[in-house]
């Protein structure tokens, strides 16, 4: 990571001096019912990295799809190079030289490296034939620019997902474009394609081109970046010199004060146990997880992705089937063969991805929040609209749900107040247990501090919640006991009070 | 709610923007509404027969069939799926109502006749339901299967009824009620029926929740297969129905007399705005559109064209319906490209 140097005092002062490359200002977005995009300014220069810094949900990808064409901002203008340009379509963007290369990969797996790398525009002979040899040809010089270890004719789906970004960031390098946005760039990338990466990114620099880079990761913003610009709620917070300031400045822009981790309560005396799981195993997701929860406690559960924390909330919801291991509830041993038996016996779960699992977008909220309990809110299969009502009355102003009313589409809400859509439906079935899987992702600060308080008030309430998470401050904020995964197995268990964040990344890790 | 949005500040609009929004909302919610009450304008300005009441009462005699089916398939349109086997499903319960008709009496031969279309609705139902298969293959399949179905029952003979005068089963192709035709009352009776379960029932709440978003529906306890396996026997239900009315109307089947049909039918519950991803579409629109397929028919003969003149302007109307949506909420005609 060192090989990119910082710029010298004289470089910077060069830099600050150069006109923008790119320059959006003001740009307004909102969809139906949230802005997205609030007056929102941003730069880049010729040969800059200029890192975007913000909580998930506080507008870096409404902004990079405004920038990218994918999206048209209400209000507000662009310009390149000093000319106000109209950015209408992904294509157009490109054809002014603004490339993105995205988080989520979009190639076509059955195609092969350099097909996918000249997508759209295939180098062709007579009659409209592609020609092989100058596709090859081309597609090899920018993958020995790269320093990749795949050959230009592999198959892109055979390739591991860290070499599919590798090809993604061929693509972008096709057009020699003005600015590129790398959204996420190593998330999957290992250490040794890290350092490629960025000699990449020192490479464009040096051809001037604009970065803009958008990470989670302090360490590469440092490394890498020119300067920082903070996003908080659609707002910029703040654009920073990376070298006046450091994680803590930054941080304090980003989530408006500095991390407090002793937001948690004193715990009151739990009751007894709600749901016990003993032996649990599934194939090679996880084996032998044996823990209890008891009436009013939360219990976090932390791990790495792929530790099998998701996995085993949702064997115990009746969406997985065991193959060994025991279920108990209240005590009295129990048979869970799908989500309908595990609501029966009082477990809800309100999954990791609000919007493929845990809500029909295009149904109000009212209808959202009754799809759990069907049978209460009907009576020989006919409707009560007056308890489906009761239901969402009760529970949106229990969570403070901000929606304009009930006929919202829950499309059209933000995250937080979707997560409170999918809360109300499973209060609303009067569990004895609720597991939440990665509560507040995607939501911004406000809402989530407003979630952990709701959790420990349904823990209080008598309720027994599994609190399921990656990201530590949540499980630390939340949680009376924690439980740490490696690698499918219960690694350790900490009490919340003489718990520390060393200990815990080394359970987690396998240490 | 956009007066709200405006007094709290929360997300002031542009000016001017509002208008347009609302006009555009309306024209999407709304647009096969307009579209019909055009073509009702401009078919009653190009003919002064066609606003009279017995062409109107005509028009629904007529569409009371294909009406009826689009009933079923919309229910299953919703769900996120297709039926295209519900026409040769109607030539396999026709020819077999008419055929028993003399065999066993009125009432045994719609018994049966219902048992065996039920039956078939089960099978799709097992398959696109249980098994997960694809519905278009599934019901693809099924249209070719049931066509060999049928001409193996019949040999290939058409069937017909032989004392068409003197029996009841007349009533329900044939027979006037108030002043209204038994065809036109069983549409729109079981289209109430219907708007009823779509919009009252927990089921129908489970048939728009599974077609927008199956996985969300799962996670909610909703039991999906349950649901679809329901939906291709409410359309085996309906097409039952409508070979009532056909046989009944007709006093005799062809063995293709359903040909096409499913297109037709699929036509309506489109022209009425149910989307074909599922999670949308209501019995009321289904039924315009249904209407919408027969006027043009009618207008069209009114005015001297050929019938098979209908063909062609269907597929134009269908697509410009299915367009205007689509560009309606893309707020162009074309996408942009460079």
């Amino acid at each position: 990571m060192s090989r990119v140097a910082h710029h010298t005092a004289e470089e910077l002062a060069d830099l600050k001096h150069r006109a923008p490359l790119l320059r959006l200002d003001g740009v307004t977005k909102t969809f139906p019912g949230v802005k997205a995009l609030d007056d929102v300014s941003f730069d880049v220069r010729h040969g800059e990295v200029h890192a975007l810094l913000g909580e998930n949900g506080a507008g870096k990808s409404t902004l990079m799809k405004v920038l990218a064409g994918v999206h048209r901002a209400n209000s507000g203008t662009i310009h390149l190079n000093g000319e106000p340009v109209e950015v209408n379509s992904p294509l157009e963007a490109k054809a002014r030289g603004i490339v993105l290369v995205h988080q989520e990969l979009s190639l076509a797996p059955e195609l092969s490296v350099a097909e996918n790398i000249f997508l759209g525009s295939l180098p062709t002979k007579r009659f409209g034939l592609v020609s092989w040899k100058r596709l090859n040809a081309a597609a090899t010089h920018i993958l020995d620019r790269l320093g990749v270890k795949f050959e230009s004719y592999d198959r892109v789906g055979d390739l591991s997902i860290a070499n599919q970004q590798m090809v993604e960031i061929a693509r972008a390098l096709v057009f020699t474009p003005k600015v590129v946005v790398f959204d996420e760039p190593t998330a999957s990338l290992t250490d040794a394609e890290k350092v490629v990466l960025f000699d990449v990114i020192a490479g464009l620099k040096k051809e001037g081109t604009g970065i803009v880079y958008i990470s989670h990761r302090m360490d590469e913003i440092f490394t890498l970046s020119d300067r920082i610009t903070v996003l908080r709620d659609g707002q910029t917070r703040g654009t920073l010199n990376t070298r006046d300031t450091d994680e803590d400045g930054v941080t304090r822009l980003m989530i408006g004060r500095s991390l407090d981790k002793s937001a948690r309560k004193a715990a009151p005396e739990p009751g007894p146990v709600a749901l016990e799981v003993k032996g649990l195993s599934c194939g090679d997701l996880f084996r032998d997880i044996s823990f209890s929860l008891r009436r009013g406690e939360v219990v976090g559960m932390y791990g790495l992705v792929g530790a099998g924390r998701t996995e085993i909330a949702e064997t115990i919801f009746g969406l997985r089937a065991k193959d060994g291991g025991e279920i108990r509830i209240d005590g009295a041993p129990v048979d869970i063969s799908g989500p309908p038996d595990a609501i029966r016996h009082g477990v809800a779960l309100a999954p990791e991805s609000r919007k493929e699992q845990g809500l029909v977008l295009g149904m109000n909220c009212r209808d959202n929040m009754s799809l759990s309990q069907l049978d209460a809110v009907s009576r020989g299969g006919w409707l009560d609209r007056g308890a489906e009502q009761a239901i969402y009355d009760e529970y949106a102003g229990r969570l403070s749900l901000k929606a304009p009313s009930w006929r919202t589409p829950v499309r059209n809400l933000s995250g937080g107040n979707q997560q409170k859509v999918v809360l109300g439906k499973w209060l609303g079935v009067k569990p004895r247990v609720l597991i939440v899987d990665e509560p507040t992702r995607g939501i911004d600060v406000g809402s989530k501090s407003e979630i952990h308080a709701l959790i420990r008030r349904l823990a209080a309430e008598g309720i027994a919640v599994l609190v399921i998470s990656s990201e530590m401050p949540e499980v630390l904020a939340v949680s009376d006991r924690i439980l740490a995964l490696y690698h499918g197995r219960l690694a350790r268990e900490f009490a919340a009070a003489d718990v520390t964040e060393d200990a815990l990344v080394q359970a987690i890790s396998g240490l | 709610m956009t007066k709200l949005d405006i007094q709290s500040g929360q997300a002031a609009p542009r000016l001017g923007v509002p208008d347009r929004d609302a006009l555009r909302e309306t024209l999407q919610k709304q647009g096969i509404l307009i579209a019909f009450a055009l073509f009702l304008v401009g078919f009653s300005l190009m003919s002064d027969r066609f606003a009279s009441w017995d062409n109107v009462s005509t028009v629904f005699r007529q569409v009371s069939i294909i009406g009826t089916m689009a009933l079923g398939v919309t229910v299953v349109v919703i769900t996120g799926n297709l039926d295209l086997s519900v026409g040769s499903l109607l030539s396999f319960a026709t020819v077999l109502v008419v055929d028993l008709h003399d065999q066993i009496g009125p009432a045994p031969a719609i018994l049966v006749m219902f048992a065996a279309t039920l039956l078939i609705g089960c099978v799709n139902g097992l398959l696109v339901g249980y098994g997960r298969l694809n519905s278009l293959i599934v019901t693809l399949g099924m249209l070719s299967a049931i066509q060999g179905l049928t001409l193996i029952y019949s040999g290939g003979q058409n069937v017909d009824i032989a004392d068409q005068e003197g029996t009841w089963f007349a009533v329900f192709g044939r027979g006037f009620l108030l002043g209204l035709a038994v065809p036109t009352l069983i549409f729109l009776g079981l289209a109430v029926a219907f708007h009823v379960m779509l919009t009252r029932t927990s089921f129908g709440r489970r048939v728009f929740a599974v077609g927008g978003n199956p996985t969300a529906s799962a996670f909610s306890g909703v039991r999906r297969a349950r649901v679809v396996f329901s939906a291709y026997v409410l359309s085996a239900f309906t097409t039952a129905c409508a070979a009532v009315i056909l046989g009944s109307r007709v006093m005799g089947s062809q063995n293709n007399v359903g040909q096409g049909y499913e297109l037709l039918v699929l036509s309506g519950v489109i022209l009425g705005g149910a989307s074909l991803l599922g999670g949308s579409g209501s019995i009321p629109k289904t039924v315009i559109g249904v209407l919408i397929l027969g006027f043009i028919q009618n207008g069209l003969l009114l005015m001297g064209y050929p019938y098979y003149a209908q063909w062609l302007v269907t597929w134009v109307v269908i697509i410009l319906a299915v367009w205007l949506d689509v560009a309606s909420k893309r707020g162009a005609f074309f996408t942009r490209t460079s």
